[in-house]
């Protein structure tokens, strides 16, 4: 009998006390709620839970501050490098994270991204990056492929009068200010797995005081996308991950 | 000790800014305030007292850098002139909706637009009114002086953490400018213990602060405007602060503030020289507005005359405050243009005594 099975001995894995007991809101196959818990159990694992400060973007990761149990911070659209920035120049030794989607970071706080990312801020942006304006119902993004369908690209993210998309990750990654810049994704165990040992390893770079550490997931959205979950992965597979390649962009020497 | 010295207001409001033991500084730079940013990169206040200043990519980011440091319980400041007011008012509007403390301020030039450099005071509407979205208010401090503007930065400080408010010092391209005797305060110590709403790391025991001003149901929203409102209730209560000259025995009055009120008292004086009882009223807050004491006033004169170095924007809270009982016009001089006492005392004559 299963219930006979559940005993504090027998427990292989459990949920992090660093995500709450909310429900999130996300919706079902979306990889927030896995990125999420990557990034949790990650701040758990190092033991910086009671130093850490997160900074909320606008988007459909708004509410992440009722699932990350760490003080945090809800910034205006695109806003929280800067917001990070303050967080983090009066409280140097605190560990401090952005959390992130496409619209946010890479169209209207572009320049907060750049500039933070080229001050050499000692904190950790995460980049969420699903090609799509997920919260105000899949509009087109400044990562939408080029034919990629939105609700605001129809017909298809036409680049000679929408523009191109913008690759922001090997954009930041030129600057001097950064540490290390990377793109993982979550939408399987071992993907999930090395995006965790992505962001520990930035959480301990920010120990160094050397640089900004940016973490990109390439992330599906199935409702955006119109796309069942699995669907949605095989997509982003077959057509995010040529356009967006995974992997190590920018190591410390 | 306290200290005289010849100053700059741009380099005064920053020295005092050291002294009200401020924590942070985010800005950038815009005429005719970048003294301010320059003077403290200068005084490297880091190694006086801990003080950290940043010049930020813009007037966005500086403003939400502020909101970042004021979530942590510190004492976070911005200045900015017209342009780069406008360019703050997101970050203001959030700071308020999450009720955090911070000091503003804002050193007026002429707009609309790009505008001018010279000094003006058409911002007042966006200083009382909101400016950002939402139903929010700052506390809005008028200084007429250098010695003013140094002080009302140490009690900004006080009133931003009294209240959790934001509070804005609308100064203009004059006082900033000018030069003039100044008495400084004495370092104050930053402060060393975080409120229990800061984001410092989540200790054990207790739950994790949230700094935000989202609320999605409508109900909860409801809730914060008027928690919001009772508050600025209380700022009306308590917070008025103005100054009389000659209003005893006046039949005419004149309201006026910043460096306008200086102006406007050498015409009243030239007035009682010609024997025309005027006196003045200056608002030291411009929001909460001193209501009361002008219509007190309506009740014994026979017309006031608002000067403004704007088309006419604190004389709209003149009339609301004077509520019919007589007349209220209004002078102004605007796009960088300084009234002079001359034409002020002609404006009384033809719009108050003659009109």
């Amino acid at each position: 009998m299963a219930e006979n099975l559940i005993k504090p001995e027998n427990l292989v894995y459990e949920k992090t006390k660093v995500l709450t007991d909310r429900v999130m809101h996300y919706c079902p196959g979306c990889g927030h709620g896995t990125a999420h818990r990557m990034l949790a159990e990650a701040i758990d694992e190092l033991g910086l839970q009671g130093e850490t400060i997160g900074v909320a973007p606008v988007g459909c990761s708004v509410l992440a501050y009722y699932y990350f149990d760490v003080d945090m911070t809800e910034a205006a659209h695109g806003r929280a490098p800067a917001v990070a920035t303050g967080i983090k120049r009066v409280f140097p030794e605190k560990t401090v994270f952005t959390y992130q989607g496409d619209g946010d970071l890479a169209a209207i706080g572009t320049a907060e991204t750049i500039h933070a990312c080229n001050r050499g801020e000692n904190i950790l942006i995460v980049f969420i990056n699903n090609g799509i304006y997920g919260m105000t119902g899949g509009q087109m993004a400044p990562t939408t492929l080029p034919g990629m369908k939105s609700s605001t690209s129809p017909r298809g993210r036409d680049v000679a009068t929408m523009g191109n998309p913008l690759k922001i990750t090997e954009l930041i990654a030129q600057l001097p200010g950064t540490y290390f810049v990377t793109r993982q994704s979550v939408h399987t165990p071992g993907n999930a797995r090395k995006t965790k040992r992505a962001l520990k390893k930035a959480l301990e770079y920010q120990k160094l005081n050397k640089g900004t550490c940016f973490v990109e997931i390439v992330a599906n959205c199935p409702s955006g996308w119109k796309m069942t979950p699995v669907q949605s992965n095989k997509w982003m597979e077959e057509n995010m991950f040529p356009f967006y390649p995974l992997g190590d962009i920018k190591v410390p020497e | 000790m306290k200290e005289l010295r010849l100053m700059k207001g741009n380099e005064a409001l920053a020295e005092a800014a050291i002294r009200a033991g401020a924590d942070a500084y985010f800005g950038y730079p815009i005429t005719p305030q970048s003294e301010i940013i320059e003077y403290l990169m200068r005084e490297n206040p880091v190694e006086r007292t801990g003080m950290i200043v940043l010049q930020a990519e813009s007037e966005v980011a500086a403003i939400n850098m502020v909101y970042g440091a004021a979530g942590c319980g510190k004492r976070a400041m911005t200045s900015s002139s017209s342009p780069g007011m406008s360019l703050k008012q997101e970050g203001i509007s959030y700071i308020a909706g999450a009720e955090l403390p911070c000091v503003l301020v804002n050193v007026v030039r002429g707009g609309p637009g790009l505008g001018t450099i010279q000094p003006s005071q058409s911002d007042y509407f966006q200083a009382v009114k909101g400016g950002g979205h939402g139903d929010y208010k700052l506390i809005v401090l008028a200084p007429a002086t250098v010695q003013e503007s140094v002080d009302y930065v140490k009690l900004a400080f006080e009133l931003a953490f009294k209240y959790r408010n934001p509070i804005m010092i609308l100064s203009d391209g004059i006082i900033g400018q000018m030069m003039e005797k100044v008495e400084l305060f004495e370092q104050q110590p930053r402060l060393t213990e975080a409120p229990e709403w800061a984001t410092v790391g989540k200790k054990p025991g207790r739950d994790s602060v949230i700094v935000t001003s989202l609320q999605l149901q409508s109900e909860e929203q409801e809730k914060v405007n008027l928690r919001l409102q009772a508050k600025y209730r209380e700022i009306e209560k308590n917070e008025v602060r103005y100054e009389t000259h000659l209003c005893e025995d006046a039949e005419y009055l004149f309201a006026a503030f910043g460096s306008c009120a200086r102006i406007t008292r050498k015409a009243m004086e030239m007035a009682r020289e010609k024997g025309i009882k005027v006196g003045l009223i200056r608002p030291q807050t411009l929001y909460p507005f001193p209501v009361d004491a002008i219509n007190k006033l309506a009740g014994q004169v026979k017309g006031i005359l608002t000067v403004e170095m704007n088309a006419g924007q604190m004389v709209e809270d003149v009339r609301l405050a004077v509520n019919g009982k007589t007349k209220v016009e209004h002078f102004g001089r605007f796009g960088g243009m300084i009234p002079s006492p001359d034409e002020i005392l002609n404006a009384l004559e033809q719009k108050i005594i003659g009109g």
